[in-house]
């Protein structure tokens, strides 16, 4: 059966006049349906960019994208403008870190919702109205026949982003893109809003990928987890087992660096340095001026994915290459 | 919504009165003695005095302000001192002339600016941006009566496609909505727009180009929807902006368009308040004035109160 | 206990007044609403509580954890504690003196109080090199130009960054968690004795972070400060202090050891704020949340307790008194009517007879 994703060296620059920012180096994976990936990395990394363009929505006028993106069916990298935007908001939505700035503030969440099952359905007014308050029932916005009426700023940040997960769900798509969709709320908020999520994914059926730069998250979220270094997947298995033992110096340091209930009392590990400048493409391992374990063929050339395990791969020339690796 | 309302229409009342002051303490703070240009300056004292009395000169202040306030309620804006006949038989057609010009060029140069203005702010730092900017500094800077000039050299005197002075047959009072008069509206309407043309083009690019660089446009755009929903969404949203810019320059267009209607001897408000200054005639003075200011507190208050209506983040504050 | 020598003489932490047992900072009463004005003719039409009649000490020495939802008064009691805000009422005692009105000026009192906000961007004056920006404040305290900026580069080295790299940059020259360091050596210029840290680490990421609390961890012990640490982010709060203080809506619902508090909260608000943190655990999900709703707002907060609205223990009496602090342990204090004996509250301990 084919993936639902299947992603094959994907590189994103922008270019500018005068600079270019190599943002997305070569990124390999597959979702499968009813599958979530968590892709963790620190800010600059290219999550953004990486989700965007799972549906192309980075600027057009500055982005260069290659390499192979199919979403359900669709090659995403070469497909009209026309028919991507029958694609997005159908097949394969998203939401956002932002719902106050995500959502347009002078029209109503009801009008919002309406527009994108109308722009992607031949249906009534009145149908298009009634699906839009059982999509907010769905996702427990209370008395949601009120909210239909309401403006984005009238909503407490909770709500917005219901609202907004009602949007990206109103054409049932089948796979949900979702940037740090709980990086703005509360714990309290971030907590409902996470389990709500997975309670839609599995009612819904859909696929899942999630950028977050909280280890905590992911934990609660993810299937699979990626870990994003300046550009590429450095590290990617199932979440249980990469918590545990992380494979990549990189995965390491960030699970080290995180400060949960466990650490009190400790010395937190840190990784020394800065992530690398983007306006080059590194010609060796990215991580190699920061990484405890240097050696010079870290240096030499990018280091391949290894598998020391089915299912489990890092880009690091230290991990056993065992299995036969299929992602990458 | 409704305390907003009626708070705005409140406050409006207070603006108007000051206006009113300020058009009535023109007479005394401009320099010389108003008596002086009725009365010739060898005048016996007595001829003088009476005359003072007439024009309710001789009384305080106050009392003055309020009589010549309650004249103007009446509708009464005193006699023109060159004429004789009274102000609002002459300010009134003035008055329909200018509105003629500046709504017609406020028409021209609001679409103009529209257009320019949105395609620049939707191809921000593309060519056309680059040609659509050049249109709007150049509108707001070029002279006002340099342009004029130029365009009945160019239209009237070399082509001798239009006329280039007054306002047609039956010249200030006897406006029709046809060819005959029309003709003579072009030049000095085109040449009025232009201003208004680059302030408009310059705030719709700098509110669309805002709108575009926001993060529901993404969204938008993630939802699938096509440019001409997109469009939508840009234009609900940079209404209440471009809309209050547009009735402001409505607003200045009527006060400021003295030096284009001179140019063409356009028989406006702006004419008659050329003349009024030049031969001190105080009462047409205040009383075109008066209007015009009058003019641009009703216009500034259905600017706010179209505002609140289109946004509703004001609306129930 | 530090090697700056040279200009300990000009500009050296100020001496201890009232001992160890004496508090550094006590907090009476505070309370800060801002009027909100709407309606016709702008009248008053409501008061946001953003801080409402909250009192704490703060011990020499220690690590103070602040901690609450974001909108529950954090900024505004730190800002009312450096007096950057009037309060409506209530009082500030700095190592037993009040602050202003006949007791500890203003400047002095400052000198010894500093803050680092959690935008590190905004609070550098973006046209004074790193090296400048540390040296203002002593300037203005009289340390001649020489000695100043000689300290700065100590400072600079005490915070992690090369002087001779760093001190001639601009901010705008530097990434977020660099930026942060110059904000936590330029609160340390003038030797202050507390330090108001206003989520320091809310904007750094991760690795960043880590490094960032490693750091204020040892200059605490290195200047010999005491810190009020103000953070949402639960564990991170946890990493740092010896106490903790939770703040829902303007009130404090509770305060202790922070063990006490981790191990067995005694308000039911702060069972759930630490019952929302992510598990950290894949194959032990959450499956409930806690709470319903966000919290409410400060504009009209709900009578009586005012977590009442999204308590599970919550019942009538709730919405009729206040509920004050009542003790819950040793150095535990929480303000629910199921902590305070004989408060009508089905769940209150018995009065003793
Ligand atoms: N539209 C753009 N133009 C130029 N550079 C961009 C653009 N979007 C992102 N970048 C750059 O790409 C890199 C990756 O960004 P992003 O994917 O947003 O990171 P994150 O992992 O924090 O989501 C960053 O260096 C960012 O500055
Ligand atoms: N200057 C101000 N005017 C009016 N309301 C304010 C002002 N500053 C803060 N508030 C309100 O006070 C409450 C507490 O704010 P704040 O202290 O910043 O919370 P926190 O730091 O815990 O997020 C919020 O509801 C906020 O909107
Ligand atoms: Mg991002
Ligand atoms: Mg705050």
């Amino acid at each position: 059966m084919e993936p639902l994703v299947h992603v094959r060296d994907l590189k994103v620059r922008f270019v500018s006049r005068d600079s270019t920012v190599h943002a997305v180096n070569g990124v390999d994976f597959d979702l499968a349906p009813r599958e979530t990936l968590c892709i963790l990395g620190e800010s600059g990394s290219g999550k953004s960019v990486t989700l965007r363009s799972l549906m192309r929505l980075n600027p057009p006028r500055l982005t260069k994208m290659t390499g192979t993106v199919r979403v359900g069916g669709h090659d995403l990298v070469t497909t009209s403008e026309r028919s991507l935007a029958d694609i997005r908001g159908s097949v394969v939505s998203m939401i956002f870190q932002e719902p106050m700035t995500a959502l347009d503030p002078v029209f109503t969440i009801g009008m919002q919702i309406r527009e994108t099952i109308r722009r992607h359905e031949t249906i009534s007014r009145e149908d298009a109205e009634r699906r839009a308050l059982e999509l907010l029932e769905l996702v427990q916005i209370p008395s949601a026949k009120r909210r239909l009426a309401a403006y984005p700023h009238e909503l407490s940040g909770g709500l917005r982003q219901r609202a907004m997960i009602a949007i990206a769900l109103s054409c049932r798509p089948k796979l949900l893109l979702a940037d740090e969709p709980t990086t703005a709320l509360d714990a309290t908020v971030q907590i409902q809003i996470l389990l709500l999520l997975r309670k839609l994914q599995q009612d819904m059926g859909m696929g899942v990928i999630f950028v977050t730069h909280d280890l905590g998250v992911a934990a609660e979220i993810a299937d699979r987890v990626a870990v994003m270094y300046a550009g590429r997947f450095i590290e990617e298995g199932p979440v249980s087992a990469l918590m545990r033992d992380p494979l990549h110096p990189y995965a390491q340091g960030l699970l080290g660096a995180t400060v949960h209930g466990g650490v009190r009392g400790k010395r937190l590990t840190t990784i020394p340095g800065a992530p690398p400048n983007l306006a080059q493409v590194p010609t060796g391992c990215a991580f190699a001026p920061r990484c405890a374990y240097v050696e010079p063929a870290c240096l030499a050339a990018v280091p391949a994915a290894r598998s020391p395990i089915p299912g489990r791969a890092a880009r690091c020339i230290r991990v056993p290459d065992h299995a036969v690796s299929t992602a990458a | 919504m409704i305390f907003y309302l009626i708070r705005r229409v409140l406050y409006a009342i207070p603006i108007s009165l000051a206006v009113s002051l300020v058009c009535f303490m023109l007479v005394h703070i401009a320099p010389g003695d108003p008596i002086n240009a009725i009365v010739p300056p060898d005048a016996p004292q007595a001829v003088v005095e009476q005359i003072k009395h007439e024009y309710g000169l001789d009384k305080p202040l106050p009392v003055q302000f309020g009589l010549w306030l309650y004249q103007v309620s009446q509708g009464d804006l005193g006699r023109s001192l060159a004429t004789g006949r009274s102000v609002w038989s002459d300010l009134r057609p003035a008055t329909a002339n200018t509105l003629r010009l500046a709504v017609t060029a406020s028409l021209i140069g609001f679409v103009l600016g529209l257009i320019l203005g949105g395609l620049a702010g939707t191809f921000r730092g593309t060519w056309i941006d680059r040609i659509a900017t050049t249109f709007a500094v150049a509108g707001v800077s070029i002279p006002h009566y340099w342009l004029g000039m130029v365009m009945v050299i160019l239209f009237s005197v070399t082509l001798g496609a239009l006329p280039a002075m007054g306002a047609g047959p039956g010249g200030a009072t006897d406006w029709a909505w046809d060819w005959a008069h029309i003709q003579y509206l072009i030049l000095p309407a085109v040449t009025l727009s232009v201003i208004p043309m680059g302030i408009i083009t310059r705030t719709v690019r700098g509110v669309v180009g805002e709108i575009m660089n926001q993060d529901f446009v993404n969204t938008l755009r993630g939802k699938g929807m096509l440019p001409r929903n997109i469009f939508l969404h840009v234009v609900k949203n940079a209404a209440p902006n471009a809309l209050s810019v547009m009735g402001l320059q409505l607003g200045y267009l009527m006060g400021g368009s003295i030096l284009v209607e001179t140019v063409f001897s356009w028989p406006g408000t702006g004419f008659l308040l050329n003349s009024a200054i030049f031969q001190r005639d105080i009462p047409l003075l205040q009383g075109t004035i008066l209007v015009l200011a009058l003019f641009f507190v009703a216009l500034n208050l259905i600017v706010d109160l179209v505002q609140t209506a289109l946004d509703p983040r004001i609306k129930r504050s | 206990m530090i090697v700056l020598t040279q200009t300990t003489e000009i500009l050296r932490q100020l001496p201890d007044v009232g001992g160890p047992a004496q508090p550094l900072l006590t907090i009476r009463g505070l309370t800060k609403h801002f009027p909100l004005r709407s309606g016709l003719l702008g009248r008053s039409t409501g008061v946001v509580q953003a801080v409402d009649d909250i009192s704490f000490d703060v011990r020499k020495g220690e690590t103070l954890g602040l901690v609450g939802e974001s909108g529950c008064g954090k900024s505004t009691t730190s800002r009312l504690i450096m007096a950057l805000l009037e309060p409506t009422s209530g009082e500030v005692i700095f190592d037993g003196q009040a602050v202003g009105y006949g007791g500890l000026t203003l400047k002095e009192y400052r000198r010894q109080v500093q803050m680092v906000f959690q935008d590190s961007y905004s609070s550098l004056n973006p046209r004074l090199t790193v090296r400048d920006s540390i040296a203002f404040a002593p300037g203005v305290h009289g340390v001649a130009r020489r000695s100043a900026v000689t300290r700065a580069d100590e400072l600079l080295e005490a915070v992690g960054l090369d002087p001779a790299q760093f001190g001639p940059r601009y901010p705008h020259e530097l990434s977020g968690g660099q930026r942060q360091r110059i904000n936590i050596a330029r609160a340390l210029a003038l030797q202050p004795r507390l330090l108001i840290l206003d989520e320091p680490v809310s904007a750094l990421d991760k690795s960043v972070e880590a490094q960032v609390l490693n750091l204020l961890l040892d200059l605490k012990d290195q200047f010999g400060l005491t810190y009020l640490f103000i953070s949402h982010d639960l564990n991170v709060v946890q990493y740092v202090s010896d106490r903790v203080l939770v703040m829902y809506l303007g009130r404090v619902a509770e305060i202790g050891p922070v063990d006490t508090i981790y191990n067995g909260a005694a308000h039911p608000y702060t069972a759930a704020l630490l019952d929302s943190r992510p598990s950290m655990d894949p194959d032990r999900r959450r499956l409930e949340p806690p709470l319903q709703g966000d919290p409410p707002n400060p504009v009209n907060p709900p009578s009586g307790c005012r977590f009442r609205t999204r308590c599970l223990h919550a019942e009538a009496v709730c919405a009729d008194k206040a509920p004050p602090l009542a003790p819950a342990g040793p150095e535990h204090l929480a303000a629910c009517l199921m902590v305070l004996p004989g408060s009508g509250h089905s769940q209150a301990p018995k009065l003793a007879a």
